[in-house]
């Protein structure tokens, strides 16, 4: 394959960008869920 | 209480039946899950199909696979801009609250998928022009909307009073916008390094069918992706600003006993 470098870096930082923000909104999600079921016990929301 | 806990739906109007938050969530919630693995399902069929299966190009080589990256990112940077625009447009239009959650929930996200697409078209122009970068109109422009992204999430965060910053980001993203038509065209009305589009609304396209249908999966993958990102993340907000409506009433509460 030509180019690999190249190739597998494009695809590479296209995961941890992509990753990133996945994991960073799933993180962001669980902890307001969380946190809104400990003040908000009826928890309607989560 | 806070804006979006207080804003009542108003019948017989559906983009105002989701300024209901508990409406939001609850829908939120179903369509989440089939976003995310809408999105994982296509962008795994997508990039493994255009790595592994889909031909080379004939003058460009294997660096041609950058595209099935490189190319829905674009797509991607492009809408989201669209969207943050439409946000605006509601928030400035109808005062609505979850637009102008969207809106600073969307500015990150469409930042990554720019930032995914220079990065990757820089590692796609190195081998194939010799350059990492020129300052063509293509490139230009997606480098201005790189910025108007960034621009937008500093804005929203620079008040004190958010509905301030709301309304500053809100003037900021429809005036960006100017820049997506540009964005479009610039590889027609300029001579840029930059090749012209091999798929349009109008025309067939110029690719060869082999590559397309990887292409089209993986932007279909990175588009459900990106909407399962900001839906994951405008639920997350929507729950933190309840959250802080909650704790500041119970604090009021306190403060009055």
């Amino acid at each position: 394959m030509t180019n690999l470098p190249y190739i597998v870096a494009s695809y590479a930082v296209t995961l941890v960008i992509a990753g990133g923000f996945s994991l960073g909104a799933w993180i962001r999600l669980k902890h307001a869920r969380r946190q809104l079921a400990a003040v908000d016990p009826r928890g309607r929301w989560q | 209480m806070d804006a979006i806990s207080a804003t009542p739906a108003v019948p017989g109007r559906s983009l105002f039946r989701l300024a209901n938050p508990g409406r939001f969530m609850r829908l939120s919630g179903r369509v989440l899950p089939v976003l995310i693995a809408l999105g994982l399902g296509f962008t795994a069929v997508g990039l493994v199909w255009g790595m592994f299966f889909s031909p080379a190009d004939w003058q460009q080589g294997d660096a041609v696979r950058i595209m099935y990256v490189h190319v829905p990112a674009a797509w991607v940077s492009s809408a989201g801009y669209v969207g943050l625009a439409a946000c605006s447009a509601i928030s400035l239009i109808w005062r609505h609250p979850l637009a102008d959650l969207a809106a600073v929930e969307i500015g990150p996200v469409g930042a990554g998928a720019t930032a995914i697409c220079l990065i990757t078209g820089s590692l796609w122009g190195e081998p194939m022009w010799g350059t990492w970068w020129v300052w063509d109109a293509r490139l230009t422009s997606v480098l201005v909307l790189f910025f108007l992204y960034l621009g937008h999430m500093a804005l929203v965060r620079a008040f004190d009073e958010p509905e301030r910053g709301y309304r500053a980001g809100a003037i900021l993203a429809l005036i960006g916008a100017v820049d997506l038509p540009i964005i479009k065209f610039s590889v027609d009305w300029w001579n840029t390094l930059h090749q012209p589009d091999t798929i349009t609304v109008t025309g067939a396209p110029t690719m060869y069918v082999g590559m397309l249908w990887p292409l089209l999966f993986a932007a279909l993958g990175f588009s459900f992706g990106f909407g399962a990102i900001v839906t994951a993340r405008l639920r997350a907000a929507v729950m933190e600003r309840r959250l802080r409506g909650l704790l500041l009433a119970r604090a009021e509460e306190s403060l009055a006993s």
